[in-house]
């Protein structure tokens, strides 16, 4: 056993309103820069939807992540043959047009502009050429299902449904959303580092954080067509390929990255997770049925004195032991089995974990007429979703049904729970029925609904003590060089030549 | 004449390149970088950058192994088709290079959002790769047969630059101004790399071959760190 840690999230999507606060926090602190204008290392796209860039979804297009290859795995668009290889010119890089053109306007034409008939406009100019242009695309260009005809019904996710299946979906009285923020998984199995021919990219051992350095990166580009989830990028003004770095100077100094601290919604947790790095190839190439069960195995009970007690001979400090014991991501995870990671077929075992959303799926029109249909029997939202069960299988457990609606009956349990306990209209048999198959106890789904929708920022947030000994930010003052090249950066982020 | 430039410049070029590129390396690092532009135009990247990337390796790894293992490329070429087939095959790879090289100038000439990461350096090193491969391909066709004479005239000069005894007997009784052209260029290439994008051919990943997949990165001793006697042991890694 070689347990790490590994610090992780939950994203609960029943109570994501798609506000963008996310991505503005984080646009703000890191990527409001040249060059990186077009990167969102946080996202949100709307489902069904093409997503940001356009079709990350489809592999093959973009050829990411692994595919399983006899008893391992092995990378789709990279490696080392064919990184070497392809090192020239990468036929599946995704290009600018790929994301969108990123631009600003000319603000100083409305005070500038001679008197005249019209009104003076602002128009759109590039922000990588400085010329006119017209806006085609943008990082939500699909926001709440705009352009449907376009966009929505071009999501890689309906592969598996049949025509009809996907006509009912898009008819007006069906048409139904959710959002999905994004963010880097953190992988425990990542490509991106798999595919970096200089070694620039790395996993920080300490917490799982996925990082590029950027004097060591070449710009041989074999990341971003490594990464699967498309959140490797390249900053075409320096050079170099940037990703999320979960905000570690915050991170190491005991606050919530910027997207998570920003969450209107409340959608975010964030907590530690014991893992057994010994299990990760084995994990990463069982058959893709298996893969969410494979991916889950792979963390520890906190709790269990032997798993302690090697955590402890690892050098993981008590400190962060205790976070994980008190991570609301284990709970959502491991204990409550209600979150699922995205995408597991891609097999990057991401660290990232969605609670799948209910809400619009349950909630049917019938004859017109609003018509909650789960109070017909059980799990009748569930079996009527208005977005197929099928596609939901698609995004969270590599096509498994039967996993998606286990999830989701347990989140219908805790609902005839709380229903029961705060309204008390439903027949105490209906309520034993659901929580009985679902083997829920009731504390459980107090548990669940207190996390879900009470629970206070440091309930959410579980960040392990500061630990000044591996920390980097802590040892080199960063802030020197606040205001003249930015925090982070020791040197100007200026172009080479 | 013929003493500085196939003394002085060659040994100018050589010391500005070994101090130059270590310093750089050592500490610019990150301004080294293939500062590739495929992400802002792909179509036309593709032909261009294969056929002069390929180009110039190959032709690259034929030069070092005629300077290396001169006997080698005679007994080759001791059969007259052998030496019509290695001539031919470096011609055309030399075309590759020239035309894959004109390409890419014309793409960074006339594309808007290339044309927006270009710098002077660039076409500095345009300048040169052009007179280099153009006088490479002179030197083929008009004083053909270059892998037999090749190890007579030039090995005999360059070893001599390389263990300190410079003697340019054998390169000033060349008659062939493409030739000298070629070699001061050459040289000039190998000066300039410090200064220009060229550094991104010594740093080319091939480490990647060998390397382990998955890279895993502890800033301190992962072990040790919790007790005190151990404590900030081990070397610190760098990683920014």
């Amino acid at each position: 056993m070689d347990i790490r840690s590994q610090v992780s999230m939950v994203f609960h999507l029943d109570k994501c309103i798609g506000c963008h606060t996310c991505s503005i926090a984080c646009k703000n602190v890191w990527t409001d820069r040249k060059g990186a204008e077009y990167m969102w290392w946080n996202n949100v796209e709307t489902k069904p939807g093409t997503g940001y860039p356009t079709k990350w979804e489809d592999q093959e297009i973009y050829k990411g992540g692994w595919e399983k290859n006899g008893n391992s795995v092995s990378l789709k668009g990279a490696g080392k043959l064919r990184g070497l290889k392809n090192i020239f010119h990468n036929p599946h890089l995704p290009v600018l047009d790929d994301y969108y053109e990123p631009w600003t306007y000319k603000y100083e034409d409305l005070f500038t502009a001679p008197e005249g008939d019209d009104q003076p406009t602002a128009r759109p100019v590039s922000l990588v050429t400085g010329e006119h242009m017209d806006v085609k695309a943008g990082p939500n260009w699909d926001d709440d299902l705009g352009g449907s005809p376009d966009y929505a019904r071009k999501d890689v996710n309906f592969k598996d449904l049949s025509a009809s299946e996907q006509e009912v979906m898009f008819q007006l009285e069906r048409m139904t959303f959710f959002y999905l923020p994004r963010i880097c998984n953190h992988c425990l199995n990542p490509a991106c580092v798999a595919s970096c021919p200089s070694g620039a990219i790395y996993k920080r051992g300490e917490d799982g954080v996925v990082l590029i350095n950027q004097q060591v990166c070449r710009a041989w580009r074999m990341c971003v067509t490594a990464c699967p989830y498309k959140k490797s990028y390249y900053n075409w003004h320096t050079g170099k390929s940037e990703k999320c770095i979960l905000c570690y100077p915050r991170l190491e100094s005991g606050q919530a990255p910027a997207c998570m601290h920003q969450c209107v919604g409340r959608i975010r947790y964030l907590g530690v997770m014991l893992y057994d790095a010994d299990k990760i190839q084995e994990a990463a190439s069982v058959n893709e049925d298996e893969l969410v069960d494979a991916q889950l195995g792979i963390y520890l009970d906190p709790f269990d004195p032997e798993v302690i007690k090697e955590a402890r001979k690892n050098g993981i400090a008590d400190s962060t032991i205790e976070a994980a014991q008190k991570s609301p991501v284990y709970k959502f995870v491991k204990e409550w089995k209600i979150a699922l990671p995205l995408h597991p077929e891609f097999r990057t075992l991401p660290n990232l974990f969605y609670v799948p959303a209910l809400m619009p799926g349950m909630a049917t029109v019938k004859d017109g007429v609003y018509e909650e249909s789960n109070t017909q029997f059980l799990w009748g939202g569930i079996n009527n979703d208005r977005l197929p069960i099928k596609y939901l299988a698609n995004l969270f457990t590599a096509g498994n049904t039967d996993k998606i609606v286990e999830v989701l009956k347990r989140l219908m349990a805790v609902r005839w729970h709380r229903r029961q306990t705060t309204v008390g209209d439903v027949e105490q048999g209906i309520v034993d029925m659901a929580m009985g198959e679902v083997k829920m106890a009731a504390d459980t789904a107090d548990a669940i609904f207190r996390l879900t929708s009470l629970a206070t920022f440091d309930e959410r947030f579980v960040i392990p003590p500061a630990h000044r000994e591996e920390s980097i930010e802590m040892l080199e003052s960063t802030a020197d060089v606040k205001g003249s090249t930015g925090f982070g950066f020791k040197e100007t982020p200026k172009r080479g030549w | 004449m013929d003493y500085l430039l196939f003394v002085v410049f060659p040994y100018s070029c050589l010391v500005i390149f070994l101090i130059g590129s270590i310093y750089r390396y050592k500490n610019r690092p990150f301004t080294v970088s293939s500062l590739s532009s495929q992400f802002l135009e792909g179509k036309k990247l593709f032909l261009a950058s294969q056929l002069f990337h390929w180009g110039l390796f190959v032709l690259f790894f034929g030069h070092l192994i005629a300077f290396l293992f001169p006997a080698s490329v005679i007994i080759w070429s001791e059969k007259p088709v052998r030496l019509l087939i290695l001539e031919t095959t470096a011609f055309v790879f030399g075309l590759s290079a020239f035309f894959g090289l004109v390409l890419l100038i014309y793409r960074r000439l006339t594309d808007r959002r290339v044309q927006m990461v270009t710098n002077k350096m660039d076409f500095v090193v345009f300048i040169v790769l052009l007179v280099q491969i153009i006088s490479g391909l002179l030197v083929a066709y008009t004083s053909r047969w270059g892998s037999a004479w090749f190890s007579t005239f030039l090995t005999p000069y360059l070893r001599s630059i390389f263990i300190f005894d410079p003697q340019i007997d054998a390169i000033s009784s060349v008659t062939s101004l493409s030739l000298k052209i070629h070699v001061v260029s050459a040289f000039a290439i190998i000066g300039i790399i410090p200064f220009t994008r060229f550094m991104h051919f010594l740093v080319y990943p091939i480490d990647y071959a060998w390397r382990s997949y998955q890279q895993v990165m502890w800033n301190w001793n992962r072990k040790g760190i919790r007790t005190s006697k151990a404590h900030r042991v081990g070397p610190k890694s760098k990683n920014n």
